[in-house]
Order: C-alpha cells, then sequence, then structure tokens
C-alpha cells in the first residue's frame, strides 16, 4: 500500500475575478453548473481525513467565489485539519475574514503580483493592489498568519527587491516567490513570461540576500525556474506520494496540471471513493515509486531528489509522460527545451498575454 | 544551526496546530505548508512549550516521565522545532 497522502488541495471553483495569464490551471476551465456541490466537498474532505490529509488548502481559481465557503472551512476545521485559504484577496472585507477565521482557517496565503500597483493590476487584468494591501491588514489584524505568493516571470522579475520589501509591508511571515511553471494558462503565454538568464542572474542574489537579511522574521520560499537548470524540480515530491488534487468538477488528479496527460485515465469523486482512488487507481499508480522509470532516470543517483522531475511536462515537452523531464541535463530531449529558451527568452516580436478567461 | 539556551522560554508559533492523528496513531503538528509527524518523547516536549516553561523547566517535567532525560537533549529538539518554524523562544 501507498502512504497515505498529508495534503489535500481543493480546487473549489476555476472562476476567479483575476485573468493572470501565468494561471497554471487548465485552459478548458470548469464552469460553474459542473462544479461539486457543498455535500460533495464535504464527503470529499470526509474521505480525504479518513485516508490521512491533515491539511485542506482551499484555492481555486479564487475560493471566495464559493458562498459555501464558511460551510466548508467549518467542515475542514471540525476534521481536525489544518486550513489554509489560497486568496486574491478580492472579495476579502474584515467581517468575512473574521467569520471564516472563527470558523477555523487557520492560515491565509495572499497572492500580490506585482511590486507597485501598476505592474500589479496590469497583471491580473483587474485593479485588484488596493484590495490585496486591505485585506494583508485584515488578516494580520485577525492574528492569523499570512504568506504572500508572488509568480515571478519576465514581466515581473526585474522588481524582485520590490516584491519582497512589499510583502514585508503588508506584514506577510512568509514569502513564496515561485518562478512560473508552465501548465495551463502559463505554457500558453511562455514567450511573454520566460525570464532572461540576465533577469535570473541579478534576481537569485538579491533572493539570496534577503532570505539571509530576514531569518526568523520573514521566511522567503525560491522555486527555481526549472527550464534554467540542468535539474529537474522534485515535482510534488513524487507521483501520489504527498498530496492529492481535487478539481472543481470532482476530478482527482495527482498533479494540479495531470489533466495535460491525455493517456492518463482521470477518477472523478463522483464515481470513486478517494481511497480507491488514492491507493488502487492506474491514474495514481502510473508513475508511483521508482518502477517506471527508464534510463537515464533508472540508474541515476538524483532519482531519489527529483523523482525524474514532472511527469506532465514530459508529457508536454516530449508527448511522452514516462519520459525524464525534457529540463535535466541528462535528458536526450534538453535540446527541446534549449530552442525553446532561445526563441522564447527574447522573441524578436513578443505576442500579447492571453488573459485568463472562462470561454 | 540554531542554539538554544537552557533558560530560554520556548512557546508554539501562531498559526501552528499540534493534534493527535488516529489515522497515522501518532502525534503530528501542522503549519503552513507543512506536516511534522512527532515520536512521543518529540510530543512531549512540544506539549510543554507553552511560552512560560523554560527548556531547563521542560527537563525537569519529563524527568517525572522518563528516564536520563537531559536539559540539552531538550535543548536540542526545541533547536530542531525552531528550525522548521514550528516553535519561538524568548530569552
Amino acid at each position: 500500500m501507498a502512504e497515505a497522502p498529508f495534503g489535500l488541495l481543493a480546487e473549489l471553483t476555476h472562476r476567479c475575478p483575476l485573468q493572470c495569464g501565468y494561471c497554471s490551471n487548465p485552459l478548458e476551465l470548469v464552469r460553474r453548473d459542473a462544479e461539486l456541490s457543498t455535500e460533495d466537498w464535504r464527503r470529499v474532505f470526509d474521505q480525504a481525513r479518513s485516508l490521512g490529509c491533515l491539511q485542506i488548502h482551499l484555492s481555486g481559481g479564487e475560493p471566495l467565489l464559493r458562498p459555501d465557503l464558511p460551510s466548508l472551512v467549518e467542515h475542514a476545521n471540525s476534521l481536525g485539519c489544518y486550513v489554509n485559504l489560497v486568496t486574491s484577496g478580492v472579495g476579502l472585507s474584515r467581517e468575512r475574514l473574521h467569520s471564516l477565521a472563527s470558523l477555523g482557517v487557520d492560515h491565509v496565503q495572499l497572492s500580490l503580483q506585482d511590486a507597485t500597483r501598476a505592474g500589479n493590476d496590469r497583471i491580473a487584468g483587474i485593479k485588484a493592489f488596493d484590495r490585496k494591501v486591505e485585506a494583508a491588514s485584515f488578516v494580520l489584524d485577525e492574528g492569523l498568519p499570512l504568506t504572500v505568493n508572488t509568480v515571478l516571470h519576465r514581466q515581473n522579475l526585474d522588481n524582485i527587491a520590490g516584491i519582497i520589501a512589499m510583502a514585508e509591508q503588508m506584514g506577510a511571515e512568509r514569502l513564496e516567490l515561485a518562478n512560473t511553471q508552465y501548465y495551463g494558462w502559463a505554457l500558453r503565454n511562455r514567450a511573454v513570461l520566460l525570464p532572461t538568464r540576465e533577469q535570473l542572474a541579478v534576481a537569485d542574489p538579491i533572493v539570496a540576500a534577503a532570505q539571509e537579511r530576514l531569518r526568523g522574521r520573514m521566511e522567503i520560499v525560491y522555486v527555481i525556474a526549472d527550464y534554467h537548470e540542468a535539474h529537474p524540480k522534485p515535482c510534488m515530491y513524487g507521483w501520489g506520494a504527498r498530496q492529492l488534487t481535487v478539481a472543481p468538477n470532482g476530478d482527482v488528479l495527482p498533479c494540479p496540471a495531470a489533466t495535460v496527460i491525455s493517456s492518463l485515465q482521470i477518477e472523478n469523486v463522483r464515481d470513486s471513493s478517494l481511497h480507491d482512488i488514492w491507493h488502487h487507481s492506474p491514474s495514481f499508480n502510473a508513475f508511483r515509486g521508482f518502477e517506471w522509470m527508464r534510463d537515464p532516470c533508472r540508474s541515476c543517483p538524483r532519482k531519489e531528489i527529483d523523482f525524474g522531475g514532472c511527469r506532465c511536462q514530459a508529457f508536454q515537452l516530449t508527448g511522452d509522460a514516462a519520459a525524464t523531464d525534457p529540463v535535466c541535463s541528462l535528458s536526450p530531449e534538453r535540446s527541446t527545451v534549449d530552442l525553446i529558451l532561445e526563441t522564447e527568452m527574447a522573441p524578436a516580436e513578443v505576442p500579447a498575454m492571453a488573459m485568463r478567461k472562462m470561454r | 544551526m540554531t542554539v538554544v539556551a537552557l533558560d530560554a522560554v520556548p512557546r508554539i508559533r501562531r498559526g501552528v496546530k499540534c493534534t493527535y492523528d488516529q489515522i497515522r496513531s501518532a502525534h503530528v503538528v501542522l503549519f503552513p505548508e507543512g506536516v511534522l509527524v512527532l515520536n512521543e518523547t518529540a510530543a512531549s516536549v512540544v506539549a510543554l512549550c507553552d511560552g512560560v516553561r523554560s527548556i531547563g523547566d521542560i527537563a525537569v517535567v519529563l524527568a517525572d516521565s522518563y528516564d536520563g532525560v537531559e536539559p540539552s537533549d531538550v535543548a536540542e529538539l526545541v533547536a530542531r522545532m525552531v528550525e522548521r518554524r514550528v516553535v519561538d523562544v524568548d530569552g
């Protein structure tokens, strides 16, 4: 039997007031009428807890758009789970946050698109900056710990020092600076988003210095730009190892981006229990452990560190989900990534950002 | 490496939740983006990180239930918890 998962990423809805082009949600967003009901979600939380999940990340899209959010928070909390609210901050009034906190939200993760109002709102596609600053103050006043999340890319990487200063000013105790991962809308917008080597060379030491300077006050988690690296990221710390995702329509995913792997037979909470899906489904067992690997991964000592990288990325860039993640310098397909870098880091003509919208 | 003095007073950080997991039959600490599964000794120490007792006090309390508890062992365990951002120390 596989070990029990620790976390459930509950994507309550794909609806979102923001239109960020770096979003990793799929291009084909789940529409409101296909979303799970309140009862469905309560059952999913029950099953997740019985399976071993201790953390429930309420995410989306924007979870505040679900009118049943308070009852879902209350239910997750009643199961003894750590309840993490992942939000854009848009729609979070002082009263609403107070109510959610009293029902059991333990921690708030607030997205920030850029250091300045103009930059933030250009990336978000709506005027959201002031609402975020306000939301951060509500979280602080409520006495909840705050993490600020910023996705980094060519459009905001030059402002990294300002982003760190902004997170400090907002009172965050954690800052996640995550270079864009290219799935869904971000993949579509890759030629607008891929940072240049020069940008990363300037940003990396700024982040390192801030990590040192702010030690003990604000923890900075830095997620690397994997296309630029020699080794892949340890995606999900292994397939079907620690966490599972339930999409707004009830699809159960080993990785939030797993719908891209067209050969994968995705299960749904409307048809099976999370227990059966986690332990027995072909999708969760497809890339579990090390048996599925071929060389260069199979004989590589780094397989214990990076688990062969990301299956979704391997599928997207090579057409084979069981291939070594092609960002790896040992991958026979690394030239594909190098070609992408060469042509998309500084394209002669930069395309317009495709803003994230329901079709 | 974090070093914790014997007169330091540890407390569970804000936003950190300690609970018992029936599924794993273990005490666990839940915090933003992380879970720690504790052994029995670690769970006893964490439960006493109340912002009042010092490391030395905690060692005295634990000596009632466990043989050979040294304050330095408690300090070392608390230091690991500080590094994982589960516990803060004053003083």
